[in-house]
């Protein structure tokens, strides 16, 4: 066997990283931008009106070059399970794989299918089997994302699974409880709300642009009608959504909270930082540096939105190091990471006294370590922690990614009022500098979603499922240099690509409708 | 009753399924393969592109399922050979990232690559995406190096490795090219999809010049289709084949094994041979009959026959599907790497679902085909084309 190289972890992430943001370039846009055709196409069957065709049909052309390149980002995720963290498929397969096999059954047939008759079928099929497949197409892409999401909720928050020693795997147990548990089902609406945020931003962008060029002046007035209302009804959710989020993280991922908030002495009733700087002179979680500069609070916020009680205590990072307090949620004395990590690796001991007593089929031993397997399971991840510290996520970039996200979800909620405002007052078209702005927030919408899922995913360092399986545990025995290869070729690809998406977009836009 | 092992079958089934569809399937790539050679003029090249353009998608989309179904019920194959042979499969979903913004880019204006990069890119999936995964199917029957051992997740303290599947060759997946069965499997399915490939052009192109070039191309790459599969059947009949004793589980070389399957299912043996005469009847008459349009559906029904049944000649009847040739016993089974009783049980309710998928693609597929494609077609106004 050979010996773990910490670099081929870190590299492994990084490309994980890389191909997973790159992706999530893609994604958002086509489940906004898909609700928003499909609107205007559905807007068109009502009212027979062929301009509202011709405006659906403009954005099915910047769809179409979206969907494209979202595809083939998608699939090198897929297969990099097995390629880069085959010990996590392995471990985790036997429920984290249904999810991704059902998606592709269920939804990305359905998107493939459909999206051909959006397509080529304007004249093949009737207006009705049109309009139903634009919609069929759409509810593919968001069955897509539920399924994923479903099975990234899980990783956050393992459930429904029991330990078998004998095939060292998790296994299911109960599926209805995985599918339909309350974290999936709030990053589900979370993650696909923020795609239709970013839809309607975008096509408020784009609308503001031709405005602002007293081009095609007819076409962005109505674009920006349906994104204007749509951003504010998806601005709304995601602000509630995001709040359901945060909520759920206080309780099932406290370690992720605390570092959102910079907070490492928990207390009663814990003040929300809405403006910090995160101290460059705090070294170690134990020590007495003030961890967060020239806060802006809200008092007893975080207790509020964590627990839903102005005076909860919150735990922070040395609380959680070193244990001994309890939550309204949970009254038993929370354990320090030593008593974890002592947990963890009796776990891990048990696990292979179990497979050594196995060989010799002394069904006596075996169960007697399993008995002692099950009763430290729960932290079985920890064993392979050294210490406390690395079961601390980066902290400045979590909490400046988590409030510039919130930040920006106010800011957008501000931004849609106002345009819904100025329409109906109908001086849109003279509020230059509110166009302008409404311009510039395109890549503040795609800036949002990649905070998100760095605050999710980073946020859960150093756990691939939390506090099972860390990431140094859950890769491929493969050599560091070939993953740098790779993260490299894809890099180089995915960016050469990005550019020709750009390009091909600009263009596209910059002609306009009119010659569709 | 549904038992472990039914349900273990069943899902097999469903992967030689999934793999004999996504065969037929690659006569897209194929038809990639062929733009350049096939279209002498720029109006045909569109035409060709355009015609595959509509179709892509399955292909694409299939193998995303073939692996995603293969994730779910052999979890353990999903880990040890795409987590192993890193470098053959890197590569062949590098080729189909390249794809998969080749059709819809290649002519927008402001594409940054020129349209016969894009095109280029549209060949080397048709060249080695269907080659390597040929190549990596046919180590299905030919072995690789890698060994297992679950009790190395229970290594801790930073100090070693953890990783369960362990490849044995610093290659990487790359050492199959060093196995001459694996080449000529791997350029059977090269050929094959150019073979499905020419007969879906004559099904589907409205145009004389390059209908006029089909029957040659036919013949092209019909035989060397042909003489590949042949010697690689026959080779891998007569060879030594990775049986499971049943009872003690220990795998060992067994002669004419895949042979012997044959012969001991001859359900299969049947349907190989159906198979088979569907590939060739659909070829030949095609070859002989000008104006005969449906070889595909016979072609391309037979090779998901013979495909599927190929792969299930690999993994039933107590048969090593993914043989290990450096540690016997390291070999997977349909039974040491499937899934749990339940998973296998919840995705079989799902898989319930797969005659309404496939009804909807049929009524999709047939709205869009009523008419054959010519390029005054592709040059019309109001059609989203390539
Ligand atoms: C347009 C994008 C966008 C916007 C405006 C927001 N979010 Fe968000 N957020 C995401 C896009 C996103 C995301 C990309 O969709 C994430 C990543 C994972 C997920 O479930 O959603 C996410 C994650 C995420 C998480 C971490 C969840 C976890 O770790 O499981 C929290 C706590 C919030 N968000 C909270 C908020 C709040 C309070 C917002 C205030 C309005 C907000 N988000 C706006
Ligand atoms: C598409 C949006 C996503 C983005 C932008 C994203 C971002 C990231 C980032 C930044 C990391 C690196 C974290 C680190 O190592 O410091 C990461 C790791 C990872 N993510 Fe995500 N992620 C996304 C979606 C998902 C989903 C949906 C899943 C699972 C279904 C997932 C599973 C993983 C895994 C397995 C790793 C590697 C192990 C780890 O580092 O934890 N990610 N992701
Ligand atoms: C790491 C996790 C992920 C994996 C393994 C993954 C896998 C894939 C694959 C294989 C495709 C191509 C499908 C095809 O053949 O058409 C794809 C496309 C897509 N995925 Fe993901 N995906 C991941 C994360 C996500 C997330 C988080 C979402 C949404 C919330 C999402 C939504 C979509 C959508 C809508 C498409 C269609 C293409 C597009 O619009 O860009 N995916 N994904």
């Amino acid at each position: 066997m050979e010996l773990l190289d910490v670099s081929l972890v870190n590299w492994s992430r990084a490309q994980f990283a890389l191909t997973a943001m790159y992706h999530w370039l893609f994604v958002p846009l086509t489940l906004g931008l898909g609700i928003i055709q499909a609107i205007m196409e559905t807007i068109y069957v009502k009212t027979g009106k062929e301009e509202w065709k011709k405006t659906a049909k403009f954005w099915m052309t910047i769809f179409g070059i979206n969907f494209a390149i979202g595809v083939a980002t998608g699939i090198i995720l897929e297969f990099q399970f097995g390629t880069n963290w085959s010990n996590y498929s392995w471990f985790v397969g036997d429920i984290f794989g249904a999810p991704l096999a059902i998606e592709g059954m269920l939804a990305f047939f359905m998107e493939a299918t459909f999206i051909s008759i959006m397509f080529f079928g304007w004249n093949k099929v009737s207006k009705g089997w049109h309009l139903a497949a634009t919609w069929l197409t759409i509810a593919g892409a968001t069955i897509s994302a539920l399924w994923i999401l479903v099975a990234n909720a899980w990783m956050q928050n393992p459930l429904g699974m029991e330990f078998n020693p004998t095939t060292v795997r998790n296994e299911m147990i109960d599926f209805w409880s995985i599918l339909t548990s309350p974290i999936a089902i709030n990053k589900f609406l979370h993650a696909v709300t923020s795609g239709w945020v970013l839809g309607a931003i975008f096509v408020a962008g784009v609308s503001a642009w031709y405005l602002i060029k007293k081009r095609e002046v007819e076409f962005a007035k109505r674009s920006l009608k349906v994104a204007s209302i749509f951003g504010l009804v998806s601005t709304l959710l995601i602000a509630y959504t995001g709040d359901g989020s945060a909520y759920h993280v206080a309780q099932k991922q406290p370690m992720k909270l605390a570092v959102m908030e910079g907070l490492y002495k928990g207390q009663e009733g814990t003040p929300l930082i809405v403006i910090g700087v995160v101290n460059p002179a705090k070294e170690k979680y134990n020590d007495d540096v003030e961890p967060v500069l020239v806060p802006l609070r809200i008092p007893k916020m975080l207790s509020f939105l964590g627990y839903r009680d102005f005076n909860a205590f919150v735990p922070g990072i040395a609380d959680i190091i070193e244990g001994g307090y309890t939550t309204l949620k949970d009254t038993t004395k929370a354990l320090s990471f030593e008593q974890k990590k002592t947990m963890g690796q009796t776990a891990i001991t048990a696990l292979k006294q179990y497979k050594e007593a196995e060989k010799t089929k002394d069904t006596t031993a075996m169960a007697s370590h399993k008995a002692v397997l099950d009763a430290n399971y729960k932290y079985f991840g920890y064993g392979y922690l050294d210490k406390p510290e690395d079961s601390i996520p980066n902290v400045p970039l979590i909490f400046y990614s988590f409030h510039l996200m919130v930040g920006l979800g106010f800011f957008f909620i501000a931004l849609f009022a106002a345009l819904l405002f100025f329409d109906y007052k109908k001086t849109l078209d003279k509020q230059k500098w509110l166009l302008w702005v409404t311009l510039f927030t395109i890549p503040l919408g795609y800036l949002a979603g990649e905070l998100g899922w760095v605050v999710a995913e980073v946020g859960r360092q150093p756990w691939a499922i939390q506090d099972v399986l860390p990431v140094q545990a859950a890769i491929s025995g493969i050599q560091t240099s070939s993953v740098q290869i790779t993260f490299f070729l894809f890099l180089v690809l995915f960016t050469a690509l990005l550019i020709a998406e750009v390009r091909i977009m600009l263009k596209q836009i910059r002609k306009g409708p009119a010659e569709e | 009753m549904i038992t472990y092992s039914f349900l273990q079958h069943y899902w097999w089934f469903l992967i030689s399924l999934l793999a004999g569809i996504l065969s037929f399937l690659l006569f897209v790539q194929g038809g990639q393969s062929m733009i350049f050679s096939l279209a002498k003029k720029e109006d045909e090249r569109r035409l060709l592109v355009n015609v595959l353009g509509k179709k892509w998608e399955y292909t694409f989309t299939t193998l995303v399922t073939f692996g995603g179904a293969f994730f779910a019920s052999f979890p353990l194959f999903y880990s040890t050979s795409f987590g192993g042979a890193y470098w053959v499969w890197m590569l062949i979903l590098f080729c189909f990232t390249i794809q998969a913004v080749s059709y819809e880019y290649q002519n927008k204006p402001g594409r940054f690559f020129s349209t016969n990069t894009y095109r280029s890119f549209l060949f080397i999936n048709g060249l080695l995406g269907t080659f390597l995964l040929g190549a990596a199917i046919a180590t299905f029957f030919t072995g690789s190096e890698f060994s297992v051992n679950k009790q190395n997740i229970a290594e801790f303290g930073g100090q070693l490795s953890p990783v369960i599947s362990q490849w044995e060759n610093p290659l990487h997946g790359l050492e199959a090219l060093f196995n001459v069965r694996n080449w000529l499997f791997g350029l059977a399915v090269f050929f094959l999809a150019r073979t499905l490939a020419v007969l879906f052009f004559k099904n589907r192109l409205n145009n004389a010049e390059i209908q006029s070039r089909l029957q040659r191309a036919l013949v092209m790459n019909a035989v060397p289709f042909l003489v590949f599969f042949l010697a690689f059947v026959f080779w891998t009949l007569f060879a030594n084949g990775f049986a499971v004793k049943p009872g003690t589980n220990e795998v060992v070389l067994e002669p004419m094994k895949y042979m012997n399957n044959l012969i001991e299912m001859p359900v299969l043996l049947l349907l190989f041979l159906i198979g088979v005469v569907l590939v060739l009847y659909g070829i030949i008459k095609s070859y002989l009959n000008d104006s005969w349009r449906k070889g595909i559906w016979f072609a391309g029904a037979g090779t998901i026959i013979t495909v599927t049944t190929l792969f299930l000649v690999a993994g039933y009847n107590n048969t090593a599907y993914y043989p290990s040739s450096v540690d016997m016993q390291s070999s997977l089974t349909i039974f040491n790497s499937s899934s749990s009783f339940f998973t296998l049980k919840i995705m079989s309710v799902v898989s319930l679902l797969i005659p309404f998928i496939a009804a909807y693609i049929f009524f999709a597929w047939r709205a869009l085909e009523k008419t054959h494609t010519s390029i005054e077609e592709i040059n019309e106004k109001d059609s989203h084309a390539y």
